[in-house]
Order: C-alpha cells, then sequence, then structure tokens
C-alpha cells in the first residue's frame, strides 16, 4: 500500500521475456509434440476402423473398386515436395531472409491446396461412381478417415497463409522463427499420417 | 474503468483489448488467473454434483421398494445415464481438473500455468459442453443410453429422438476442454518447475496430474472419433456400427472402452495424489516410499491401456483374448497394491492427527481397497460373467469412484480449503460430514454386493417383490439419503466458514510442500521469488531438519542418522522475501478471447443438435420454419467455426499487456 504514496513503478517493460523453462525448450513446441502425440491416437483410431471392416465390404462399388492410384499418387507427390517446401520456409527464416520465407509458405500451401483440390475432385470422381458414406462400412470408413486427414491439411494451410500475412507484414523475423518451426512440425506430421493412410489405404491390395 | 486504462499509452486498444479491472463479473469471466479458474472450476462441479446427486436420489426412491410407480420406465433410464455422465464428466473431472488449477503451479513453484489463455479456454468449453449435455432437458429429450452408449441402441432406428445427439455432442465438446487441459498441465510440469525440482522431487499430486495429462492426452481422441462415427451414422448416414450396412456394434465397444478404461484411472489417479498429499501431513512422515509410489502411478497408467475388453468378457471374445485380458486386468492390482501399502506404511509409526481431511484420506484408503477387491474379482472371467451388469459392478465402480474418488477430494477440498480462502472449515461440522458421508456411503453400496450375487440386474426401474431384494434395497435407499443429509451438512460447513471460519494463515497443517510457504489466499502472482528446491518436500526440510526421511533426495548428502543430525545443513530456501516489488513481477492481463473461442465451439455444436432435428423443434411453431429446416441448421455450425477461427486470431495476436 505504500507504493501509493510514492512515485510510479517504473514503466513496465513492453516485452515479457520469454520465461526460461525447466528443460530450456520452448513451451509452445512443447505443447505442438504432445498434440501430435495426441493426434497419433486420433488417426490410429481412424485407421484401426478402416482396418477392422477392411476387404470385409459388402456390396460394390469398394474403395478399392474406384482407387485411382496413379492419380492419387501424384497429389501424394504433391503433398511430399510440400513438406520440402515446409523445410526450406524455415531454413530461410532462420538465416533471417523474410523473403524466401515467403515464397517457400506460398509454395508449401500452394502444394497443400493442391493436394485438398486432388481430393476434393477424388471424392466427387468416386461419389459419381457410388462409393458414397453410407453405401458400405468402405464407403464409410474411407471418406471419414482420408476427410479428416484433408480436414487436418486445410487447417494447415489456413495457418500457412496467416503465417505469410505476418510475414508480408514484417512482423515475422528471424528472432521468432519459432512460429514457422512449429507450423512446420504440424505440417510434416500431417504429411506423415498421409504416406500411413496412402500405404494402408490404397497401395496395399485386398 | 476507462481511468483505469492508461497503464500502456502506447498500445492501441482494439474493441476486444484486454481488460484491466481487478474485480466484477467481467473480470471472472476473462480471468486467465490459474486461482480464479480453480475456483470456477470447483463451484461449477460441485453445482453439477448436487444435479447428479438429485438424479441419484430419484433412482434410489424408485428403487426403495418392489413394484415402485414413483418414476417410469423411460425416466428412469434417462435418470441413470445423466447421473453416470454427470457425475464423471460434470463432477470428478471438473473437481480434479480444479485441484490441478488451484494448487499444481503453487506446487512447482509457477507463476501460473504455461498457457493461461487455453486454461481459461478449457474452463468455457467445459461449461459449454456441460450446459449442451443437459439442454435435453429443456425439450424433454434426455439422454436415456447409458453412460457408455451401446451401439446398436444409440443408432437413429433405436433411438430415434435428440436425446442420444445431446449426449454426443455434449460429450464431443467437454471433450475439447479436457484435451486443452491435459495438453497445458502435461507442459506446465514438464517446463514450469521450480529451479531444482527434479522429477523424483515433485510433489506426489503433481505426479499423479502428470500422468493423468498423459492419459487425457492419449485417450480422449479415441473418444472423439467413437463420437465422431457414432454422430456420422445418426446424422450422415454412414454404417459404422450399422449391420445394414456391413458395420458391427461391437467396434463400438471397443473404441469406447480403449477411452473408457484410461478414463477410469484419469477420475481416481488425481484423488490417490491428494490422498499422497495428506496422509503423510497428517501422519508428520515424509510420503512412504515414494519412488515406489511414482513407479506405480506409471505403470497403472501404461496398463490401463491394456484392459478394456475386460469390460466386454460375455461379448465373446474367444479364449485367446478374454486370457490376455484377464491376466493384464489382475497384474495392475500389483502397482494398486503397492500403492495402497505405501499409504498404510506413511500411516504406521506416524504421529497421527485425526482431521477431517485425514479422515476422508483414510476412508479413502479403505473404501478403495474394497473396490479394488472387487474388481480383480471382475477379472476373473467365469466370475466376471455372473457379475456382468449386476448391482455387484454398481457396487464395485462406487466403490472406486465414490469411495475412491469422491473421499479424495472431499479431502483435498478440506485441506486446501484454508489455502484457496484464508480460512478454515469447520473440522467439528467436518467431522459430522466424514462421518454421516462413511456410514451413508456403506450403507448405500455395501447391500448393492448382496443384491449382485443374487442376480439383481443394474438398470431395471423395478423389481417384483417376490426376488426377495426389497430389504437391502431399502438400505440402500436409506443410505443414499443419509449421503444427502451429509452434502447438506458440508454445503453449511462451507457457507458458515467462509464468512466466520478461523483464519488459517500460511501454513495451517505444518504442511510440506511449496504451497505452504506463501501466504493463505495467495498473491495474483503466487511466489514474489522463484523458490530454489533442493529436496523432496522441501518446507518440510527446511521446518524439521531433525525429522530427516531426505537423505537420498537432498542436494547436502546425509542429514540425520538415527534422528540425530550428524552435518550443518544449509537450509533450502523456500520462504518467501518481502524484498522483491510485487510490481515489477510482471502477469498477463486478462483476456476476452479465450470465452470468444468457447462460444463458438457451443454454437459449433449448437448447430449440429439444430440440424440433427432440434430447430424443427424449437421454430416449429413460428412460420420460419417453412423456410429453414433440416440441414440448412447446420450453417450455425458453420458461424460457430467461424467465431472459434476470430477467436484465435484475436488470442493469437494480441498482446501481452492490453
Amino acid at each position: 500500500m505504500q507504493h501509493v504514496a510514492t512515485a510510479p513503478p517504473a514503466a513496465p517493460p513492453m516485452h515479457v521475456e520469454e520465461h526460461t523453462t525447466t528443460t530450456g525448450l520452448n513451451n509452445r513446441k512443447v505443447l505442438m509434440w504432445a498434440f501430435l502425440g495426441s493426434d497419433c491416437m486420433f488417426f490410429g483410431a481412424l485407421i484401426i476402423g478402416f482396418l477392422v471392416y477392411r476387404g470385409k465390404w459388402i456390396g460394390h462399388p469398394t474403395p478399392h473398386d474406384v482407387f485411382d492410384i496413379p492419380y492419387t499418387s501424384v497429389s501424394a507427390f504433391a503433398l511430399l515436395m510440400s513438406s520440402l517446401a515446409m523445410v526450406l520456409a524455415l531454413a530461410a527464416i532462420q538465416r533471417g531472409d523474410v523473403k524466401r520465407l515467403i515464397i517457400w509458405l506460398a509454395t508449401t500451401s500452394g502444394l497443400g491446396l493442391v493436394f485438398i483440390g486432388g481430393q476434393i475432385y477424388e471424392f466427387t470422381t468416386m461419389a459419381a461412381h457410388g462409393l458414397n458414406l453410407s453405401v458400405n462400412t468402405g464407403g464409410t470408413t474411407f471418406f471419414v478417415l482420408t476427410g479428416f486427414h484433408g480436414t487436418h491439411v486445410t487447417l494447415g494451410i489456413i495457418w500457412l497463409l496467416s503465417l505469410l500475412a505476418l510475414a508480408a507484414q514484417g512482423k515475422i523475423k528471424q528472432g521468432n522463427s519459432l512460429s514457422v518451426e512449429i507450423a512446420g512440425l504440424y505440417w510434416h506430421f500431417v504429411d506423415i499420417v498421409w504416406i500411413i493412410i496412402f500405404t494402408v489405404v490404397y497401395l496395399i491390395p485386398v | 474503468m476507462a481511468a483505469t486504462t492508461v497503464a500502456h499509452p502506447l498500445v492501441r486498444r482494439g474493441p476486444l483489448a484486454r481488460p484491466v479491472a481487478p474485480t466484477g463479473l467481467w473480470s471472472w469471466i476473462t480471468t486467465i488467473d490459474h486461482k480464479r479458474i480453480g475456483i470456477l472450476y470447483g463451484t461449477t462441479a460441485f453445482m453439477f454434483f448436487l444435479l447428479g446427486g438429485i438424479e441419484a436420489l430419484l433412482i434410489r426412491a424408485q428403487l426403495a421398494r418392489s413394484d415402485n410407480t414413483l418414476i417410469a420406465a423411460g425416466q428412469f433410464n434417462a435418470l441413470f445415464t445423466m447421473h453416470g455422465t454427470t457425475m464423471i464428466f460434470l463432477v470428478v473431472m471438473p473437481l480434479s481438473a480444479a485441484f490441478f488449477n488451484y494448487i499444481i503451479p503453487l506446487q512447482i513453484g509457477a507463476r501460473d500455468v504455461a498457457f493461461p489463455r487455453l486454461n481459461a479456454f478449457s474452463y468455457w468449453v467445459f461449461l459449454s459442453g456441460a450446459i449442451l449435455l443437459n439442454m435435453g432437458f429443456l425439450v424433454g429429450m434426455v439422454p436415456d443410453v447409458g453412460w457408455f452408449a451401446y451401439a446398436p441402441n444409440t443408432l437413429k432406428q433405436y433411438s430415434p429422438n435428440l436425446a442420444t445427439d445431446f449426449w454426443i455432442v455434449g460429450l464431443q465438446v467437454l471433450g475439447v476442454g479436457t484435451l486443452a487441459a491435459g495438453f497445458n498441465f502435461l507442459v506446465t510440469i514438464i517446463q514450469l518447475r521450480a529451479p531444482g525440482m527434479t522429477l523424483m522431487r515433485m510433489p506426489l499430486f503433481t505426479w499423479t496430474t502428470f500422468i493423468t495429462s498423459i492419459l487425457i492426452v492419449l485417450a480422449f481422441p479415441v473418444l472423439a472419433v467413437a463420437l465422431i462415427a457414432l454422430m456420422f451414422d445418426r446424422l450422415f448416414g454412414t454404417v459404422f456400427f450399422n449391420q445394414l450396412g456391413g458395420g458391427q456394434p461391437i467396434l463400438w465397444q471397443h473404441m469406447f472402452w480403449v477411452f473408457g478404461h484410461p478414463e477410469v484411472y484419469i477420475l481416481v489417479l488425481p484423488a490417490m495424489g491428494i490422498v499422497s498429499e495428506i496422509l503423510p501431513v497428517f501422519s508428520r512422515k515424509p510420503l512412504f516410499g515414494y519412488p515406489f509410489m511414482v513407479y506405480a502411478v506409471a505403470a497403472i497408467a501404461f496398463l490401463s491401456f491394456t484392459v478394456w475388453a475386460h469390460h466386454m468378457f460375455t461379448t465373446g471374445l474367444g479364449p485367446i483374448a478374454v486370457s490376455f485380458f484377464a491376466a493384464s486386468t489382475m497384474l495392475i492390482a500389483v502397482p494398486t497394491g503397492i500403492k495402497i501399502f505405501n499409504w498404510i506404511s506413511t500411516v504406521y509409526g506416524g504421529s497421527l492427527k485425526l482431521t477431517t481431511a485425514a479422515l476422508f484420506a483414510l476412508g479413502f484408503v479403505a473404501m478403495f481397497t474394497i473396490g479394488g477387491l472387487s474388481g480383480v474379482m471382475h477379472a476373473s472371467p467365469p466370475i466376471d460373467t455372473q457379475h456382468q451388469d449386476t448391482y455387484y459392478v454398481v457396487a464395485h465402480f462406487h466403490y472406486v469412484l465414490f469411495g475412491g474418488a469422491i473421499f479424495g477430494l472431499f479431502g483435498g477440498i478440506y485441506f486446501w480449503f484454508p489455502k484457496v480462502f484464508g480460512r478454515l472449515l469447520n473440522e467439528n461440522l467436518g467431522k459430522l460430514h466424514w462421518l454421516l458421508t462413511f456410514i451413508g456411503f456403506n450403507l448405500t453400496f455395501g447391500p448393492m454386493h448382496f443384491l449382485g450375487v443374487d442376480g439383481m440386474p443394474r438398470r431395471i426401474y423395478t423389481y417384483p417383490s417376490n426376488m426377495n431384494w426389497d430389504l437391502w434395497n431399502l438400505v440402500a435407499t436409506i443410505g443414499a439419503y443419509t449421503l444427502g443429509v451429509s452434502v447438506i451438512v458440508f454445503i453449511v460447513n462451507i457457507l458458515s466458514s467462509l464468512k466466520n471460519g478461523k483464519w488459517a494463515g500460511n501454513d495451517p497443517w505444518d504442511g510440506m510442500t511449496l504451497e505452504w510457504t506463501i501466504s493463505s489466499p495467495p498473491p495474483h502472482y503466487n511466489f514474489a521469488t522463484i523458490p530454489t528446491v533442493h529436496s523432496r518436500d522441501p518446507f518440510w526440510l527446511q521446518k524439521h531438519p531433525e525429522l530427516g526421511g531426505h537423505e537420498l533426495m537432498s542436494d547436502h548428502g546425509e542429514v540425520t542418522v538415527g534422528g540425530e543430525p550428524v552435518a550443518e545443513v544449509p537450509l533450502p530456501d523456500v520462504h518467501e522475501e518481502a524484498h522483491v516489488d510485487p510490481h515489477s513481477i510482471h502477469m498477463p492481463d486478462p483476456s476476452y478471447w479465450p470465452v470468444v473461442a468457447a462460444f463458438g465451439l457451443f454454437l459449433a455444436g449448437l448447430g449440429v443438435l439444430m440440424g440433427g432435428g432440434l430447430g424443427d423443434i424449437v421454430f416449429y411453431p413460428f412460420i420460419i420454419a417453412d423456410y429453414v429446416s433440416g440441414m440448412q441448421y447446420f450453417a450455425i455450425t458453420g458461424f460457430g467455426l467461424f467465431v472459434l477461427l476470430v477467436g484465435i486470431y484475436g488470442w493469437s495476436l494480441e498482446p501481452v499487456n492490453g
């Protein structure tokens, strides 16, 4: 209370320093790793849901009746290449190169959009061939699994474009490259999940 | 209020800039202080405890005698479903979360959790989910499929009205809040421990919170998938559990129990941690076998993911699966037994002070042991086949979750109430509360063992008199109403002690851990100086170096031999020094965005319900029903997700201080 009478305390600093943590790691980074662990269980449950019914589908079309492996391979390749672009984006900002950060973020999200566009076209084609959510457990588990993966990619694109907008305003500098690194962790994870889905769902013959 | 906001003139203030008023309704709605959020969690959970308790009393009133007609069969289904769901998701979990919030940062010597705004978000999402779950009461469609909601009973053709949708959406939203809290406490405990507090110096309650957070992070996504599958089956015509499209209803049981069994430990581990804090303090001895306790908690958590199918022994899993799950279930008794023996050894030879908190903790050990023993019986498939869906199972899980979790949580309330509110709870009323709870609890659930082995099925709304189940059912009902009286005593105690309770001071119980080194209630910033920790139970060692017991864990080597001090020990410095100017401690300001984001999620959930049929019901009297119907209501979900997105943007971009 005696502070009221005395001179006001020095103006508080405008930037609160990053608190030192027990492990020395950044809190948000640890949070992202925990989230990815959690998301493993999420996709694990969805993938197991697919595997439980795999090959026991009633009637036609089954997912394997309508797969177009070469087509999906191309969009899978686009998604994998986006991971490379993501790595280059992070490397750029760690050097302090904002211009290349913007270029590579745009490339990453562009390749992500190619993947999503491909998925929309793929879903539409499959629906035209009669595979839908309710035709059999094949349609159900395929669309829900790949649909939630697509949702993850879409959220990732929104995130990357938000970072791009911030970078364009000069708000992402070498010092806070961590924002890009954490988005990258998420992006790579979503890519790895697709490798598993593509192998398990598409490539292994029934 | 505007006049008080000029502290940082350089920051432009937007429409939802961080509010800074220290009191008033908005200060609570926008708070990101872990202590206030803890109080919000605790108060809300207690309200739902009363609601779930009333539901239980109605169930017991109906079962008090044979051929009773007080409550109809359908209402009875709704009552036991909502009782179970409420007590698990809206009482025990948020009450545990209240302790996580209030106590963990204090125990690890931190100023707040790692993500204060995420913490506020967790609470508001929890409240949103709780409201969505209970909304069915407003339109007379109360969830009535049991707390584990087995398919195919939950599919549209068997549960056509919206009741099940309220359950699905409510739980889905609750799960989001729980996951957010799980992430937050996981990161907080990994990252924000005071200097010197190694993992093996963490208080046991911190340990159980840590492990519980891991369980939440790994188990709740599976529930989310199960609920998504069920929701899609009901709303969008998928066939996950629908045999017409080749789906197998049993998949629901697997998915639900892969979540459901870790959930049991999510419910009981925090209470175990609380008891492990209370017993040493009132035995005036450090916890016996601390490392074994830690490893036991970790082992229980690991094993909890390998036992789910013991809920499904009667579904025809085949002998190999049944043998495996029987063995893994019995294995869990080993770490659990280690914990029970360690609690007993902690009390053994101690100078016991039988406060209310200690009585509840001892009650926990005794009641949990009984519940654990009946649990080991279920682990044996032939016995389980007899017990399946009888009152024996009801008796078992109430001994674990009421005799266990609730006793532990009540103990925690008596133990930490003085830290939270600065005043002690009345010990006489407290002991009366304990006595009534102990007697009422055993009267209610003890006889259910007899009823169960006599073959009384759970979830029947009445029974004929020639079954001879009248006597024990009447005893159980009397016990339940005794519990009701005990809760009234507790409420009286809380209300009167808040006003007239004795001032507690910093350290009313001669505590062992860091939270007792600071004032009661703690200041906004908790610790003026972040303490440095040199041993387990640092405050205890500082006050009572002669009692020792920490030779192995102290920085300073041997402290005592046979109770005789053998060395001059520099005492760990955990006392708060006043030489730090509190104004120099910089805490983030409150924020509107967590509430905005949570409200978005609430709208998204509401939109699903509206699209599922609630819209037509709500707007039926109005002309609008002719223009808007069915799937168009899902636009509300879209709008809700947009609000959520706006909330996340506002959250990410706002400065630390308004």
